[in-house]
């Protein structure tokens, strides 16, 4: 007991005096996750209204794949993204196997599907409502895309935040693809996993607070924004 | 059509294709077993302010949906102006919904979007905006979210967004079914203002006051099929079908 209780302490001297091994870490953490989150927002939000508007042979099945795809394990998206990278694989000579761009890419890989299915989702509603309106101005299926993603803008900060949640607590690719390598690719998870694997349990508790703080800030902040913003512009 | 940068509208610029006259020849629609419509044939000329009328369910809005081509027939054509509407962008034809739709954006930039989307030029958008919302008496409205007017003051922008793009033919579909009388009276000016503008007109109402007090021409629809048709005149004093005739003297039909 008095070992939590000194690992308690160790945790908050090191958040409160901003070690410098913790910045780094939490930096690292976030620079990846944002990265993965805005490259997967670039893939998975017009994939998502697109599936939402267009209508062709196959969406059912695309739909379900881009479902199922949500629950995809890490630690197989993390090897199969170590073998596409590795010396041997496609992607080899990129050299970016154990760097953060490997573990943005697998981020990525894990975050595109849920801000797809919540977009389709969320896009979906809404055409059903603008369709004839949009169709009788002649409106195409790009410009419905466009417009139903502009007009939905509040509502799809929510997959982003469920991505960024996705991303910024995923342990078993980034380890796999990035290495755990100190100073180079140790994001949050990995470092607790590491640490608490050690036993040094203030840097991992240290960490963990952080990253429980960094979850309900980036939620209260999104919701905030959602919540003003929109009102603002929707009423 | 010149095609657009504008992620917003998709491509092109409006058509100048003409609309009217509106044909639709052996139009039916059956669903479920039912049938909606049944072999119609009707035209829509330039000039007359033509009220369709019927009881609810008679196929009204159905009709109208199938002149518009937001729904196709099982059988039957429509024609525009002698020949069949095709995919073009921002038509001459604007459409009011019963339920005005109302995009979630600020009441001037409601108007500006069917502008973009009718290839009118970014520098002109905004004082054709401007121009649409003062003769709609929405000015002072223009930078309000649409989504939070009042159910009149929606139709009122619905419909000043429908004439913002200057169309050749105005439908509406029912567009006073949930408003008060002070708020269907602006709306009825409206409509009759756009008329005498040089807009035709196609008004799809049950209400047998505002047919009396809009209408120059009135096709009565009745399970599905085009009961009659003529000068509102002679349709309300003289009715030739059984059917108008008992609407018109508010005896419940079959």
């Amino acid at each position: 007991m008095q070992d939590f209780s000194a690992a308690f302490g160790e945790a908050f001297r090191l958040v409160a005096s901003l070690d410098p091994d913790l910045v780094e870490i939490v930096g690292l953490s976030l620079r990846v996750s944002l990265s993965a989150v805005l490259a997967a927002a670039l893939i998975g939000l017009p994939l998502g209204a697109a599936l939402a508007v267009a209508r062709f042979p196959g969406r059912g099945i695309a739909l379900v794949a881009v479902n199922s795809l949500m629950g995809l394990p890490p630690v197989v998206v993390g090897l199969l993204i170590y073998l596409a990278l590795s010396r041997a694989g496609p992607f080899g000579p990129l050299g970016l196997l154990y760097t953060p761009s490997a573990m943005i890419i697998a981020q990525m890989v894990l975050v595109i599907p849920i801000i797809a299915a919540v977009t389709r989702q969320t896009v979906e509603d809404m055409k059903d409502e603008y369709d004839e309106q949009l169709r009788v101005l002649g409106v195409g299926t790009a410009g419905m895309v466009a417009t139903l993603l502009w007009d939905a803008r509040f509502s799809l900060l929510t997959a982003l935040l469920a991505g960024f949640g996705r991303a910024i607590a995923e342990v078993g690719a980034v380890i796999i693809v990035g290495g755990n390598i100190d100073h180079v690719t140790r994001v949050m998870t990995t470092a607790i996993a590491l640490e608490t694997s050690k036993g040094d349990l203030a840097l991992a508790l240290g960490l963990g607070l952080i990253l429980l703080a960094l979850a309900i800030g980036v939620n209260a902040a999104v919701m905030g924004l959602r919540r003003t913003a929109g009102h603002a512009a929707f009423g | 059509m010149r095609p657009s940068a504008d992620p917003d509208s998709g491509a092109g610029s409006r058509s100048d294709r003409r609309v009217l006259p509106i044909r639709g020849a052996g139009l039916a629609i059956r669903r479920a077993g039912r049938v909606l419509l049944d072999n119609i044939d009707i035209e829509i000329v330039p000039g007359p302010l033509v009220v369709i009328m019927g009881p609810n369910g008679a196929g009204k809005s159905l009709l109208l949906r199938v002149l518009a081509t937001l729904v196709p027939p099982d059988a039957g054509t429509v024609t525009w102006a002698g020949t069949p509407p095709g995919r073009e962008r921002a038509p001459r034809l604007g459409f009011v919904f019963q339920k005005p739709v109302m995009l979630r954006r600020s009441v001037i930039d409601n108007v500006r979007y069917v502008l973009k989307v009718a290839g009118v030029p970014r520098a002109e958008r905004n004082r054709r905006a401007e121009d649409a919302l003062a003769d709609g008496g929405l000015s002072r409205l223009a930078g309000s979210p649409a989504r939070v007017l009042s159910g009149g003051e929606q139709q009122r922008l619905a419909i000043v967004r429908a004439l913002a793009t200057r169309p050749e033919v105005l439908l509406l579909d029912e567009p006073t079914a949930n408003l008060d009388p002070s708020a269907t009276l602006a709306i009825e000016t409206q409509v009759r203002d756009a008329h005498r503008g040089g807009t035709s007109v196609v008004f799809v109402t049950h209400d047998l006051g505002q047919a009396r007090r809009l209408a120059d021409d009135v096709a009565f629809v009745h399970h599905g099929r085009i009961a009659e048709r003529g000068p509102a005149d002679r349709f309300f004093n003289a009715p030739s079908s059984e059917a108008a005739r008992a609407f018109i003297e508010g005896r419940l039909l079959p």
